[in-house]
């Protein structure tokens, strides 16, 4: 031998800066002590789960597992993209209001504001509605951003409609806008489509153009809500009683960055079971693989699940805010190339 | 052909969008609320210089441009074509003088530049920072006059004309910035 061969240093070291991840261990430690000062309970529910959310563009992570050993069936389980159907499981069995921080995995999710593995906080109230919580994620988030008033501005955080903030960026109403006139409007506004886009999903058109245009220009004086979105885009909210044209979901931006995503919670289970079954069919559509409906989410709905209002936080871009980082790798320890 | 898929999306990347060969210099990964992913990329035109906005969704995928990227060493002109040769394979081909721009002005025999070939033909060039040129005429300076404030004109070796310090003398070799033009210092004599 002719001595050791050369060696290409290994980089073993965080992307974030330790400054950072103190930050982070500061804004954990103040969530948990926010909530828990509210009387709501924290809870641990499993990352690795048989069934999860069921979306045209949420991708799972999948994982086999062999319980019985080496030599027994193999089981397919996922990675959760969010922790909602356990916790509302928990609501159901009268749990009261409950919270959580876990780890939540979205494959193909990758960039300045994304890791594929990420950090959520979720909390779920019963008796409430989404305005209610929306002044309670308005409360926590001036606690995580107490020291950084500039992104606070000043007087409450600004609440429109899914509607007013297309009328004020681009002049046009997203519930009565013709499907065939988005493609137009986008080429009025220079946001070239990606090839092969449907003339006719609205839905598709409106979310080129909140990327490419709303969301910019969103919760920059100070943080906004945007409430009341298209029913088509409800996720798991409810549909307003009375206007079933708007669902009652809300998402809350700050300088551009979407940070939180809440729902006043659907409870009817053959409604949830519908959007279940269509989102299959829009991924079987669109050459993704179907995924396995939630029983238990069902089971838990059809018994009863008190009238709640729940919300995801994204913990990595709060503490992106709060030090004032332009990509997650500065707050998360090893993102995904060097994990 | 190759191609790229949207995961392999990232700045530097080199891809042909309507036959002609465009650089990504930006790209950015979104995915507002539950929408799709959009992965909103700024593509520079490598002929013509121009940037391109363009959006894809994840699984789209951009056919690659085939570009070559080595040195090269310039050997000589014919007043339209400018000689370079590839110093590994000692083959040679030429550039157009519109290519060059004004940096025809700079190149001496031997001058070695970067050159990036798309399908074989030259389409950019990036010299090196400053080269060394002799001075071949310049009014000589005033008796006593040696402050460095004051500028006058000097023909270089390659027929370029740069502003030089009142104490450069016909032979000295200065060093020139390939980029403005401009006189840098005295360099060695060669």
């Amino acid at each position: 031998m002719s001595g050791p061969p050369s060696r290409e240093p290994i980089d073993f070291r965080p992307a974030a800066p330790l400054e950072h991840l103190r930050r982070r261990a500061e804004i954990l430690h103040a969530a948990r002590a926010f909530l828990r000062g509210r009387g709501v309970l924290e809870v641990e529910t499993p990352v690795l789960c048989a069934a999860g959310a069921v979306d045209e563009h949420l991708e799972p992570v999948p994982a086999e597992l062999r319980p019985d050993g080496p030599r027994g069936p193999s089981r397919r389980l996922y990675l959760v993209t969010s922790p909602e159907h356990s916790m509302k499981r928990l609501v159901a069995a009268g749990s009261g209001p409950i919270f959580q921080v876990t780890r939540a995995f979205r494959d193909g999710e990758r960039g300045r504001l994304h890791n594929p593995e990420f950090t959520i906080l979720e909390w779920y109230r019963p008796g409430i509605d989404h305005h209610a919580l929306m002044d309670e994620v308005e409360a926590l988030l001036r606690v995580l951003l107490g020291g950084a008033p500039a992104l606070l501005g000043d007087g409450p955080f600004d609440r429109l409609t899914y509607r007013r903030a297309f009328l004020d960026a681009l002049g046009f109403d997203p519930h009565r806008v013709a499907a065939g006139d988005l493609s137009r409007i986008a080429g009025l506004e220079g946001v070239p489509p990606p090839p092969g886009m449907d003339v006719t999903d609205r839905d598709a058109w409106l979310n080129l153009l909140l990327a490419a245009r709303v969301e910019g220009t969103l919760g920059l004086e100070r943080p906004a809500f945007i409430h009341d979105y298209p029913a088509s885009q409800a996720a798991l909210a409810r549909l307003r009683l009375g206007d079933p044209s708007v669902a009652e979901r809300f998402e809350l931006y700050v300088r551009g960055v979407e940070l939180a995503n809440g729902y006043h919670e659907l409870l009817d289970p053959r409604e949830q079971e519908r959007r279940f079954v269509e989102a299959n069919a829009r991924r079987r559509a669109s050459g993704k693989a179907e995924l396995p409906i939630d029983r238990r989410l069902l089971a838990a709905l059809e018994h009863g699940v008190p009238a709640c209002a729940g919300v995801a936080v994204g913990l990595d871009r709060v503490v992106m805010l709060a030090v004032g980082a332009s990509s997650i790798d500065e707050v998360i320890a090893f993102p995904l190339e060097q994990a | 052909m190759a191609s790229y898929n949207t995961s392999e999306f990232r700045k530097g990347l080199k891809v042909l969008i309507d036959n002609e060969p465009y650089l990504m210099i930006d790209m950015e990964f979104m995915k507002p609320g539950k929408g799709q992913a959009v992965y909103r990329t700024k593509l520079k035109n490598l002929l013509r210089g121009n940037v391109i906005d363009r959006n894809y969704r994840s699984g789209d995928s951009i056919d690659a441009a085939e570009i070559e990227e080595h040195s090269a060493q310039y050997l000589y002109n014919d007043s339209k074509n400018w000689f370079f040769m590839n110093p590994e394979s000692f083959e040679q081909f030429s550039i157009s003088k519109e290519i060059l721009g004004d940096l025809v002005k700079f190149l001496k025999d031997g001058t070695t530049v970067e050159v990036m070939l798309w399908n074989g033909r030259a389409i950019s060039i990036e010299p090196p920072k400053s080269v060394d040129l002799q001075v071949t005429y310049t009014e000589p300076a005033a008796r006593g006059n040696t402050a460095t404030n004051v500028q006058k004109s000097a023909t270089v070796e390659t027929g370029a004309e740069v502003f030089v310090p009142a104490f450069i003398n016909i032979g000295d070799v200065v060093k020139v910035d390939t980029r403005t033009g401009e006189y840098i210092e005295r360099a060695a004599k060669s």
